[in-house]
């Protein structure tokens, strides 16, 4: 992994003094190897002998002293969360501590999403805490999120007592049997002297590999217990040994296949953020002059403006970036896994294409789509690699020729551009708004959106030139979850104009956090895309279901007035101590994005009030072929090939 | 068409692995025909013996996804040819006074033992080969089968090497 990603301390061999609180500065994240020589050095001791560690250090502490001297080791500078009954003891010694900032949120799931948000933006692992029981629970959505689309997270829960474990004591929650199908790998702490090794252990597993969400759920009798601490600590992971180095003879195949390609295509996924590969790509693709496919969750990875870039694939992809798969004859996936949005009907995706999937998760490779070279490895590694021998090849004579295929691609890209329709009523069209927001904040904002139209619109029509500037929920696809996580982002970058884009359904949702970001001064902007509906439903609701609206109308059907009117928004949005602004003419879009992005003390909301008949496109309906996509209703796109 | 595959899994002896294990099959939608577990010549480590009827592609996929787990430390496909697998199994007979001894000599010929008597039933112990087994079952059918029951497979590598020999040098050389 890389130095951002690795959440072991760089003093991970060297004894350090142990002092309470521990010292003021965030420890900055070492390189991998630390990480990588701590757990083989943590897979020697039998799992029945105690941490290794040098006894002269130890200290006598309670286990929730433990718990934050461990989480101020690996270098936690903030904690989303909320205290309670069991979780009481861990919060005491939270309050001296000079490194960790705790962010009281105002439910769990906002804790949850806020560390996401934190994570992507940063690259390094987001924590949340909360309390036993209901507390945990509230935590679900976050986790299945995060693992879903691979956000280093680790979770901190109290537990009832140890006595008290599955008794139905009050506010018990059995959190790690709850959550074992949407975490990377969880543990119940029961003993004191246990907390310091799990949370090393926790952040080694949540940051390495393929990144994702770490819970921990501790007992109160252990965080009240009296134990000895010391750091670092063995670990005990026999089985977790991630594979980061690809196989060479591999590479030297993509490599060889690469050139020998006439249709390439690179398609790339959020692995290559995770990995902090994009520069290694831009080299990639500039060498081999290969077109480049960013999904979902690697909008950023790529700059858009890249001649080579066709933007997005996917059920709302571009024509070019669609067509581009379907017609490859060969396929580079990097750090991306074949989903089901991606793909469409699986049996008809690319069918002429053989396939390069690199990935860091062997359980990735050939589960969706047979793979002909799989390689196994950290994006980074494998694409430093695939550039050292595409070299090779070049020297040897022997380069892909691409004309043809270029000339295909430009076609399509040149006949179905992204584009949306004005609203003949002089309505807002939301498109507008998110791609305004987009030119107006620029390259260096930082976005986040809820799931739903706006979200595709936020994919399709702002220009990501810089990894990690654009932050959603691409698997779990959890309505909710930009306003909190715009929350996390903009406390990872403080300096870094953090807007969501968000619907007014999805914003319903978490918007309690607002109140959050006022009281900690977290200044997001949230731009709502109101069109009074759940617009994503109502789409399909539109093309599928013979315009039968059935509860997609969040507005309120006593006015005339468009868009969701309960709550009001601008009102709602005072009331959280934020700023509010509306605007519902295209003329004022502008002023009120500069508006908006001239205050930089308070909260902002603007209630952008929209047509509710916009629809997103292209679309590749779902179940059905790649092939059949559609750049607007009933228009399907005419291939080159097909008008020869 | 059936396609039995048996999964040696090395675990961590932890609570929650078995758990683990099971709801990845069921959340993967692959099913366990049967599936055994105990301890190992190392206190810290059990095994599984998993046996899974799937074709080849789900199978590389589920023992990925086991891999995956942190808790699961090995995983070894035992081809059939290539490996001890045994059953055992219990089974309580209707025995009077007119059968007993014809099912004590169907016992013998199935190398089983009897292992409780009473005046209207024998109880049979039986190990081997699930094939064998059945056969077992299907000639003591006609007396009388009152009560059965039957372990997962276990099974274990013809030959001197161990699968847990290279897994866990490091462990006792540290111990």
């Amino acid at each position: 992994m890389t130095e951002q990603t690795s959440p072991v301390p760089p003093k991970a061999h060297a004894p350090s003094p142990l002092d309470i609180p521990a010292r003021g500065a965030a420890q900055k994240p070492p390189p991998s190897k630390a990480a990588a020589s701590a757990q083989s050095a943590g897979a020697s001791p039998s799992a029945a002998s105690p941490p290794a560690a040098p006894p002269a250090l130890a200290i006598k502490v309670t286990g929730a002293q433990a718990l934050v001297l461990a989480m101020e080791r690996v270098g936690v500078e903030v904690v989303f969360g909320i205290p309670g009954g069991a979780v009481l003891p861990a919060y005491d010694p939270l309050l001296d501590s000079k490194q960790i900032r705790h962010i009281l949120v105002r439910h769990e799931q906002g804790a949850g999403h806020a560390a996401a948000g934190y994570a992507q933006a940063t690259g390094r692992t987001g924590v949340c805490m909360a309390t036993s029981g209901p507390g945990a629970t509230n935590l679900v959505t976050p986790l299945a999120d995060a693992y879903m689309d691979s956000v280093p997270l680790v979770a901190i829960t109290g537990q009832v007592s140890t006595s008290l474990i599955g008794t139905d004591g009050f506010q018990e929650a059995d959190i790690s049997g709850i959550t074992y199908p949407v975490t990377k790998h969880n543990f119940l702490v029961t003993k004191a002297e246990d907390i310091a090794r799990t949370i090393g252990e926790a952040f080694h597993l949540a940051g390495t590999g393929r990144p994702g969400p770490v819970l921990v759920d501790i007992a109160k009798d252990a965080l009240q217990a009296t134990t000895e601490f010391s750091w670092p600590v063995a670990f005990d992971l026999p089985g977790y040994h991630p594979v980061t180095r690809p196989h060479s003879r591999q590479v030297r195949e993509a490599a060889k296949m690469i050139t020998e390609a006439k249709r390439p295509v690179l398609y790339v996924g959020g692995g290559v953020i995770k990995a902090d590969a994009w520069a290694e790509l831009k080299t990639l693709a500039e060498l081999t002059g290969a077109p480049v496919v960013t999904t979902l969750m690697a909008r950023g990875a790529f700059p858009d403006s890249h001649p080579l870039h066709l933007g997005m694939p996917g059920m709302h992809g571009t024509v070019a970036a669609v067509g581009a798969l379907q017609r490859a004859d060969l396929i580079v996936a990097l750090g991306a896994r074949f989903d089901d949005r991606v793909t469409g009907k699986l049996d008809s995706f690319a069918p002429d294409a053989l396939i390069v999937h690199a990935d860091i998760d062997p359980a990735e490779i050939s589960k969706n789509r047979r793979a002909d070279v799989p390689i196994v490895g950290d994006c980074r590694e494998v694409i430093a690699e695939l550039i050292t021998t595409v070299t090779t090849e070049h020297e040897h004579g022997r380069t892909g020729d691409y004309t043809e295929w270029w000339a295909q691609l430009d076609h399509l890209r040149q006949t179905y551009p992204l584009g949306y329709d004005e609203e003949s009523d002089g309505s807002l069209a939301p498109q507008y708004v998110i791609e305004r927001i987009g030119q107006l904040v620029g390259p260096d904002g930082v976005y986040l959106a809820g799931v739903g139209q706006h979200q595709m619109w936020a994919a399709q029509f702002i220009g990501y030139e810089k990894p990690r500037t654009w932050i959603n929920s691409g698997g779990l696809g959890t309505m909710g979850f930009a306003v909190p996580a715009a929350m996390g982002a903009k406390v990872g970058l403080p300096e870094a104009e953090v807007w969501a884009i968000d619907g007014d359904g999805c914003f319903q949702m978490t918007n309690q956090e607002l109140a959050t970001c006022a009281i900690e001064g977290i200044p997001v902007k949230i731009a709502i895309i109101n069109n009074g509906n759940l617009g994503m439903v109502r789409q399909w609701q539109t093309l599928f279901y013979n315009e039968r609206y059935s509860n997609t109308n969040l507005g309120d059907r006593k006015t005339e007035l468009r868009g969701t009117r309960i709550p009001d928004f601008v009102k709602l949005a005072e009331a959280y101590g934020c700023i509010g602004l509306r605007c519902e003419r295209k003329e004022d879009v502008d002023a009120v994005i500069e508006q908006a992005m001239a205050i930089n003390d308070q909260p902002v909301v603007i209630d952008f009030i929209v047509h509710k008949d916009a629809m997103v496109w292209p679309m590749v309906a779902a179940g059905t072929s790649n092939d059949d996509i559609k750049f607007a209703r009933g228009l399907a796109p005419t291939w080159e090939a097909d008008t020869e | 068409m059936s396609d039995k595959h048996t999964l040696s899994v090395l675990v961590e002896n932890k609570p929650g692995v078995l758990v683990r294990i099971a709801g990845l099959f069921s959340r993967r939608g692959f099913n366990i025909e049967s599936l055994a577990v105990g301890p190992t010549e190392h206190a810290e480590i059990s095994r599984m013996t998993i046996v899974v009827d799937c074709e080849e592609h789900p199978l590389v996929q589920v023992t990925k996804q086991l891999n995956k787990l942190i808790n699961v430390i090995k995983i070894v496909e035992l081809e059939a040819t290539q490996a001890v697998q045994r059953e055992l199994i219990l089974i309580k007979v209707r025995a009077d006074a007119d059968s007993r001894s014809k099912v004590l000599e169907t016992v013998a010929l199935f190398r089983a033992h009897v292992v409780d008597v009473a005046l209207d039933a024998v109880t049979v112990e039986a190990t081997g080969s699930h094939d064998k087994l059945d056969a077992l079952v299907r000639v003591l059918e006609p007396f009388g089968i009152k009560e059965l029951v039957q372990s997962g497979a276990i099974a274990v590598g013809r030959g001197g090497r161990s699968i847990t020999d290279r897994t866990l040098r490091p462990l006792e050389r540290s111990a």
